[in-house]
C-alpha cells in the first residue's frame, strides 16, 4: 500500500488499522484521492470526507481531512448542507453501490437534480462488500451471491444511464486499476462546477470473483474522441457494456448550481460559523406584527 | 369578563380566511384583545371549515366552543356547527340558510350576496361580511377602512375603494342589526393591546428559531408544519438564511445535521409521519454527538390519520425516536410566547449539549394567534465550538461529557465525526472498555440536563385536593378552568424530557388527574415510568379536535371533581 503523500496520511491510533481486505480496490481509490489532494494543493482542515456505510464508507477514517461517517445511503445530503453552510470547504461523498444506488438512490436522484457544487466518489464493486457477499443493484446477472444462491435473475442497474438521463453535470467512470486515469477523473471532477458524479469499479477480491482485476481490465475501454458536451452521445454510450466505456461521459457546465440560488452569499462568501443573526432585522419582522 | 365567540364557516376557498384577516386586524388595531383558531378539512376546494375568533376586554388564550354568533357562508355549516350552539348563540346568514335553524336559536338574516350584488360584484361579501362584524362590535370605522385599504391595495385603487366602501355598507348594516335586534356587544377597549404582537404558533417558532441562529432550514413538506417551513421561506432571502425542501424527510433531517458539522443551525421542521422517517437521522445525532432541532407539529395518526387536525399522540415517538441510547430534550410550548422562547433556546442547548432538541407542538398551536407580548430578542450567540488545533480530538473524553465541538475549516486541525461508536479522535473502534466508556460519556449529558430542566408551572390552591397534570398547547384551556375552581390546582409542563421530579406535588393531591390529546395518557405513563406514580385518572381527547373549556369542564364534573 505504498502512496507518496504525506499531507493527507493521518497519524491517528485507528486510522493505521485498516480494516480492508488485502487487494481491495478501495486501497487504490484511497491513494488516488490522496495524490490528487496534495497534487491540487489542498490543505487537511479545507477537505470534508462525507461517506456513507460500508467498506467505502470507512474512507473518512483512512485520510487526514475533515470527515463525516454518517448512515447508509444518506451521504449526499449531508454532504449537500455541508457545503451550504461553509463553501470554500472541498466537500467530497463517498459510498459504494449499495449506499448511492439501493439505500440512497432517491437522494442521488435529488443531488443530481440540485446540483450542489460537491463530488461524489462512488466504489462500484457490484456486491455487498462489509455485510458479506450479498448482491448489489449492479450486480450482474446470474451473480451467485449470499442471498442469491441460485443467481441473480434481473438486469443490473445502469447507473452511468441513470445519472446522464437525469441531467447530471459531470459523469464519469474508471476503473481503480489505471491509476493516472483515474486521479485525473478525480481531478477534473473537484475543478467541475456542480455535482460530479465519479464512479470507480473497485475489485472486491473477498465476495465477487466475477468482477476481479484482470476483468475489469479485459471488459472495459476509455472513451476516445468522444464529445463530453453531447448528451445523447452520452446515454448512447452509457449503454455499451461489452465492454465497459471509462473515462468522462458528460459534462454539462450550465446546470444552474445550487450553492448559487443560496441567500447567505449574494454578498459574500463567509462560511455560517463566522457570522452573527441579523437580530434588529429580527426586531423588525416582530414588529411588522403588530397589526 | 366580556368575551365572545364568533364562528365564521364556509368551504375551502370560499375566502373565510380574507374575512378573518380584515376583522382580526381591525379589532386589534381598535384596541380589542383577539384570538382566534381555525378547525379545517384536508381538502382544497369545498367541505366545511371553521374559524373561531374569540373578542375579549381582557388577554384570551384559551379555547372554548361555544358560539356566540355564527357566520355561515355556506349551506351545511349550521348542521356542522350544530354541537357549539347554546340558546344564545345568533346566526347571521342569508335568508336561505334559516331553513337549516333550530327553532330556538335566533336567525337573522343578512343579505350580504345582494350587497355585494348592488356594489358591483359577489367578491365584496367577505369584506361586507368584515365590515359587518366589526360593526357589530363597534370597532374603529378609520380603521377598518385602513386595514381594508391595505389588504386590496395591490389590486389597484378602483378595487381597493370599492372594497372601502363595501366595508363601510358592512359596518352600517352591523350597527343596523344592533339597534334592530338589541343587541349588545360590550367589549371594552384594551390600551395594552396596542403594543403587543398578533402571532400564530408557526410564526413564533420561525422567530424564535432566527432568534436562536438558526440559518439552515430543511424540511418536506406535511400538514401542520408546512405552516414553519412556508414562513421561513418567505424570510430567507431577507434574513440570509438558507431554506430548502428536500426528497423527503430523511433527507431533511440529515441534511441539518450536516449543516451542523458544517457550522451552520440546522432546523428541521415536520409532523408525525416525517418524523418517523428521521428517526434513523435522529440516532446519528446522538451518535456523532451532533446537534440537532427538530420541529414536530403533532396531528392525529396512526399513518395519515387526519392531516389537518391536532392531537398529542406523538409524544412517545419523540420520546424513543432512533435506535440506541442517548440523551435529548423534549419541549412542549404550552403558547405562543413559549413557542418562540423555547424554539430559541432550543438552539442553544442543542448546540451546549450537542444533543436533539425537539419541539413537540400540535395544529393547534401552529395554526392558533392572539395577542401577546413582543418577544425578547437575543443580543448574541453562544456559540458552543472551539478552533481545532493539530491535536484536536472530536471525542475527547472530558469531565463532564461534553467533547469540545470543532467545525471544518476552523483552525488548523480536522474533525472526524462517526455514527460508529468511535475513539477520542472519531475513528471507528470495537474496543469493549472504550465502547462502555464511550455509552457512559454521551448519556452523562443526561445528568447535566436533569440540572436545566425547566420546572412546571403551577397554578391555582396552594392547598388543593385535585391537582390537573398537563402539557403543551392545553395551558390556557386548563387554566381558564383552574381559574373558576378555587380547590383545583394545575402542574403544566413545557419540557416533558427530562422530567421534572414532581413528587412532592403528585403526593399533596386527593386526586391526581393528566389532561392529554392521545388515547392513552402517554404523558401520564412517562411520569409513572419516571417517578414511580401512577396516575390513573387521565381525561384524555383523541378525535383531533383541541380540549375546549366546555369538554373539561364536563369532563371534571363526570370525575366527580367539581
Amino acid at each position: 500500500m505504498a502512496n507518496q503523500t504525506k499531507l493527507f496520511n493521518p497519524d491517528r491510533p485507528k486510522s493505521q488499522d485498516i480494516s480492508w481486505c488485502p487487494g481491495c480496490g478501495n486501497y487504490g481509490i484511497r491513494n488516488e484521492l490522496m495524490d490528487v489532494l496534495e497534487e491540487m494543493q489542498y490543505k487537511p482542515n479545507e477537505v470534508a470526507i462525507i461517506s456513507g456505510i460500508g467498506q467505502a464508507g470507512k474512507m473518512p477514517h483512512y485520510l487526514n481531512a475533515n470527515g463525516f461517517h454518517t448512515l447508509h445511503g444518506r451521504s449526499l445530503p449531508i454532504a449537500t448542507a455541508v457545503k451550504a453552510v461553509n463553501p470554500a470547504l472541498e466537500v467530497i461523498a463517498v459510498g459504494g453501490d449499495g449506499d448511492m444506488f439501493a439505500e440512497g438512490g432517491n437522494h442521488l436522484l435529488h443531488t443530481i437534480k440540485r446540483n450542489p457544487n460537491i463530488t461524489v466518489i462512488v466504489h462500484n464493486n457490484q456486491v455487498y462488500g462489509l455485510t458479506k457477499g450479498q448482491g448489489s443493484p449492479t450486480s450482474m446477472t446470474g451473480m451467485k451471491t449470499t442471498t442469491q444462491p441460485w443467481g441473480v435473475y434481473d438486469e443490473p442497474l445502469n447507473s452511468i444511464a441513470l445519472v446522464i438521463s437525469q441531467g447530471c453535470s459531470f459523469v464519469a467512470r474508471t476503473f481503480v486499476g489505471y491509476k493516472d486515469e483515474t486521479k485525473e477523473i478525480i481531478k477534473n471532477a473537484l475543478l467541475h462546477k456542480g455535482f460530479s458524479y465519479v464512479e470507480i469499479f473497485q475489485p472486491c477480491v473477498t465476495f465477487n470473483k466475477i468482477n476481479t482485476y484482470k476483468w475489469y481490465k479485459d471488459n472495459t475501454y476509455f472513451l476516445h474522441d468522444h464529445d463530453v458536451t453531447n448528451k445523447n452521445d452520452a446515454i448512447l454510450k452509457a449503454f455499451e457494456n461489452d465492454p465497459f466505456p471509462l473515462g468522462i461521459f458528460y459534462i454539462n457546465k450550465d446546470k444552474p448550481c445550487f450553492d448559487d440560488h443560496l441567500p447567505p452569499y449574494k454578498e459574500s462568501n463567509e462560511p455560517m460559523y463566522k457570522r452573527e443573526p441579523d437580530f434588529d432585522k429580527i426586531r423588525e419582522k416582530i414588529a411588522s406584527k403588530r397589526g | 369578563m366580556a368575551t365572545f365567540n364568533v364562528v365564521l364557516g364556509g368551504a375551502a376557498g370560499q375566502g373565510i380566511n380574507t374575512t378573518e384577516e380584515i376583522l382580526t386586524k381591525v379589532l386589534k388595531q381598535s384596541g380589542f384583545n383577539i384570538f382566534s383558531t381555525k378547525e379545517y378539512m384536508s381538502r382544497v376546494r369545498g367541505g366545511i371549515n371553521t374559524t373561531t375568533i374569540r373578542i375579549s376586554s381582557e388577554p384570551v388564550k384559551s379555547y372554548a366552543e361555544t358560539i356566540d354568533v355564527l357566520v355561515p357562508f355556506t349551506s351545511g355549516v349550521v348542521n356542522w356547527c350544530r354541537d357549539r350552539m347554546s340558546e344564545n348563540t345568533i346566526i347571521l346568514g342569508e335568508e336561505r340558510l334559516r331553513e337549516e335553524t333550530d327553532g330556538n336559536i335566533s336567525f337573522i338574516p343578512v343579505d350580504a350576496e345582494e350587497m355585494a350584488k348592488n356594489l358591483g360584484n359577489k367578491l365584496f361579501i367577505n369584506t361586507i361580511l368584515s365590515g359587518l362584524l366589526c360593526g357589530l362590535f363597534n370597532a374603529d370605522k378609520n380603521v377598518l377602512n385602513n386595514v381594508v385599504r391595505e389588504n386590496f391595495e395591490g389590486k389597484g385603487e378602483s378595487i381597493a375603494q370599492k372594497n372601502a366602501d363595501a366595508a363601510l355598507e358592512g359596518y352600517k348594516k352591523g350597527e343596523m342589526i344592533c339597534k334592530e335586534y338589541n343587541l349588545m356587544f360590550d367589549v371594552r377597549q384594551d390600551p395594552s393591546v396596542d403594543k403587543k404582537v398578533v402571532m400564530n404558533g408557526a410564526e413564533a417558532v420561525c422567530l424564535g428559531a432566527l432568534n436562536g441562529g438558526c440559518n439552515f432550514v430543511s424540511f418536506y413538506p406535511m400538514s401542520p408544519a408546512t405552516t414553519v417551513a412556508v414562513e421561513l421561506v418567505n424570510l430567507a432571502e431577507d434574513m440570509g438564511i438558507i431554506v430548502e425542501q428536500f426528497e423527503d424527510e430523511i433527507a431533511a433531517v440529515n441534511a441539518s445535521i450536516g449543516a451542523w458539522f458544517g457550522g451552520g443551525r440546522g432546523f428541521v421542521t415536520t409532523s408525525g409521519g416525517g418524523f418517523a422517517l428521521m428517526c434513523e437521522g435522529i440516532s446519528l445525532a446522538g451518535m456523532a454527538e451532533m446537534p440537532l432541532v427538530i420541529h414536530l407539529a403533532q396531528r392525529p395518526g396512526p399513518a395519515t390519520g387526519l392531516p389537518t387536525r391536532t392531537a398529542q399522540g406523538d409524544l412517545n415517538l419523540a420520546l424513543y425516536a432512533g435506535h440506541g441510547e442517548f440523551p435529548r430534550i423534549l419541549f412542549v410550548p404550552s403558547d405562543i410566547s413559549e413557542a418562540y422562547d423555547l424554539t430559541t433556546k432550543s438552539f442553544d442547548l442543542a448546540d451546549k449539549y450537542q444533543i436533539p432538541v425537539i419541539i413537540l407542538t400540535d395544529e393547534y398551536l401552529v395554526d392558533t394567534y392572539y395577542n401577546v407580548e413582543s418577544p425578547n430578542v437575543s443580543k448574541k450567540i453562544d456559540r458552543h465550538i472551539v478552533k481545532m488545533d493539530k491535536a484536536y480530538k472530536r471525542y475527547a473524553l472530558t469531565e463532564n461529557g461534553i467533547s469540545p465541538r470543532g467545525v471544518p475549516g476552523y483552525g488548523e486541525g480536522v474533525l472526524i465525526s462517526n455514527g460508529n461508536e468511535h475513539d477520542e479522535y472519531g475513528d471507528t473502534t470495537e474496543d469493549a472498555d472504550l465502547t462502555t466508556v464511550m455509552q457512559d460519556k454521551r448519556m452523562n449529558k443526561l445528568h447535566l440536563l436533569k440540572k436545566e430542566v425547566l420546572a412546571p408551572r403551577f397554578f391555582g390552591n396552594e392547598h388543593y385536593d385535585v391537582l390537573l397534570i398537563s402539557w403543551g398547547s392545553t395551558f390556557d384551556t386548563v387554566k381558564s378552568i383552574v381559574k373558576k375552581y378555587q380547590h383545583l390546582a394545575m402542574l403544566h409542563f413545557s419540557q416533558v424530557y427530562p422530567l421534572a421530579d414532581i413528587s412532592s406535588y403528585l403526593k399533596r393531591a386527593d386526586n391526581v388527574i393528566a389532561i392529554e390529546q392521545n388515547n392513552t395518557g402517554q404523558f401520564a405513563d412517562l411520569i409513572q415510568r419516571e417517578l414511580c406514580f401512577n396516575i390513573d385518572k387521565r381525561i384524555l381527547k383523541y378525535d383531533g379536535r383541541q380540549i375546549s373549556e366546555e369538554f373539561l369542564e364536563k369532563e371534571l364534573s363526570e370525575k366527580g371533581v367539581l
